[in-house]
């Protein structure tokens, strides 16, 4: 592999997860000289552990902007799937078909439809169609719930794909389109210079015209190097998947879906465990518990596998887009949405950052919202 | 394929596979009794449909997954044989109950 020496870009991106990863396929496809400066196999990697959800559906409740954004990429997500397969020959088995939430009690039910309600009457959300169903109208759809379901929201709009053939499709067209994927490179320095930035790593010093952060967990570490702030915190998911059966179930229903290739993922825990991505047998037993409760047609599956991976969340759980003011080629971008909000990073974020900058719609994703209260 | 040694001799058990009347003897784990009935491959696999025999016979390569009286992916060689057993093999995903 080329050592980075001397080398020169129009972008370094740093951080090859499924946001750096996006980011850098839409750079290269506008004709941008990029390289993708990646950890190792020891850096935590949400983008290898996520469930894979394309969803719209109840995001965006305090910040009515991200649900436009979140409905924006979903409804990207069909051409962006189509390039893909064009470019590399990887089916990342993109499907629509809608979601469901599902509600244990009346109250959750009234619960989830309150939710839903406050959301879309926020000033300028954008609209689009969702349902809540009652048990009898969920039965019609899914006739295999179990007795204590009430009910659940429904979304035409929500999706699910293979989120690690996303992965490989990306990296895979990453190669394809020029782009310099270097792991091994932990950037350990940033430093702003004549007009651009050299970035110190490991393996040697690469300079590049732009930087965008998308580093996960370890942008709180970068941010600041270049005049910017990425107040993020790991939460930590667990995921069972279990053996493959004959496909019963095509849409994803919130923390339960069935993969393109017949497995069951069963998610949603949500702990604060610091980096630690160990497996807690109880959080697993509880998670399989409920989702027993749902569907109890998958009592009697096998699970194979059972992980745990660390969202980057930030302190409202929305995405941070960022361009740094006193480095303004550096740029920054969090999410815990990898998957949902792939197409946007590659085909509605990455041409602001081949321009150099970010247009005011993106301001409200600016790290300064978590300022202001500090200041008041 | 396979032969019984000699001095083999135990009570006979009757089952099925895939509906045939088959026979082999008390002791038979389900994945021994299917090699000792000539059963070349006992299922395909859920992905791709190669393929797969029973290989290692001690519970670790899950290659010898079969449909023992209604329930999927059983590991055949896990699996004591009793009289009367519906084997079957497995023809890819295993079966959830709709």
């Amino acid at each position: 592999m080329s050592d980075l020496s001397g080398s020169e870009y129009d972008v370094a991106v740093v951080g090859g997860g499924l946001v750096g990863s996006a980011t850098a396929w839409g750079l290269a496809r506008l004709g941008q000289k990029v390289a993708l400066l990646d950890e190792g196999d020891v850096a935590v990697r949400p983008s290898r552990g996520n469930f894979a959800l394309v969803w719209v559906q109840g995001k965006g409740l305090g910040m009515p902007e991200y649900a436009g954004w979140t409905k924006r990429s979903a409804d990207g997500w069909t051409e962006f799937a189509a390039l893909l397969r064009d470019q590399t020959g990887i089916d990342v088995a993109y499907d629509r078909p809608g979601g469901f939430f599902p509600a244990l009690s009346e109250a959750e039910l009234e619960a989830r439809a309150q939710q839903l309600q406050r959301l879309h009457n926020q000033p300028g959300v954008v609209r689009y169609d969702y349902e809540i169903l009652d048990r009898a109208a969920l039965r019609q759809e899914l006739p295999f719930i179990g007795p204590d379901v009430a009910g659940a929201s429904y979304c035409p709009l929500d999706g699910h794909c293979n989120s690690l053939r996303l992965l490989r499709a990306l990296h895979a067209g990453l190669q394809h389109s020029g782009v310099a994927y270097r792991p091994n490179r932990r950037v350990e320095r940033i430093e702003a210079r004549d007009g651009g930035f050299r970035l110190a790593t490991g393996g040697g010093e690469v300079g590049a015209g732009k930087v965008v952060l998308a580093a996960g967990h370890d942008n709180i570490r970068l941010a600041p190097m270049v005049g910017l702030d990425a107040p993020v915190r790991p939460e930590r998911g667990h995921i069972i998947v279990t053996e493959k059966t004959i496909p019963f179930l095509r849409h994803p229903v919130g923390f339960i879906r069935q993969t393109d290739e017949g497995g069951v993922m069963i998610g949603d825990s949500f702990e604060d465990a610091g980096l630690d991505v160990g497996v807690r047998v109880g959080v697993v037993s509880t998670i399989a518990e409920r989702a027993v409760r749902i569907f109890p047609l998958l009592g009697p599956l096998n699970v194979v596998r059972t992980w745990a991976a660390q969202r980057v969340m930030s302190r409202d759980g929305f995405p941070i887009y960022e361009q740094s003011a006193t480095a303004p080629g550096a740029f920054l971008a969090t999410c815990h949405s990898g998957v949902t909000l792939a197409a946007n990073h590659a085909l509605a974020l990455a041409p602001h950052i081949a321009a150099g900058r970010l247009p005011q719609e993106f301001d409200v994703f600016s790290a300064r919202r978590f300022h202001v209260p500090e200041a008041a | 394929m396979f032969q019984r040694l000699p001095n083999a001799a135990a009570e006979r058990v009757p089952f099925t596979i895939d509906g045939r009347p088959a026979e082999a003897q008390a002791g038979d784990s389900v994945a021994a009794a299917l090699l000792a009935n000539g059963v070349q491959t006992c299922r395909a696999t859920p992905v791709s449909g190669a393929p797969r025999a029973p290989y290692c016979m001690m519970g670790v390569c899950f290659d010898c997954l079969v449909t023992i009286d209604g329930v999927g992916n059983r590991q055949g060689c896990q699996v004591r044989l009793e009289p009367g057993m519906r084997v079957e093999t497995q023809d890819g995903k295993r079966e959830i109950g709709l």
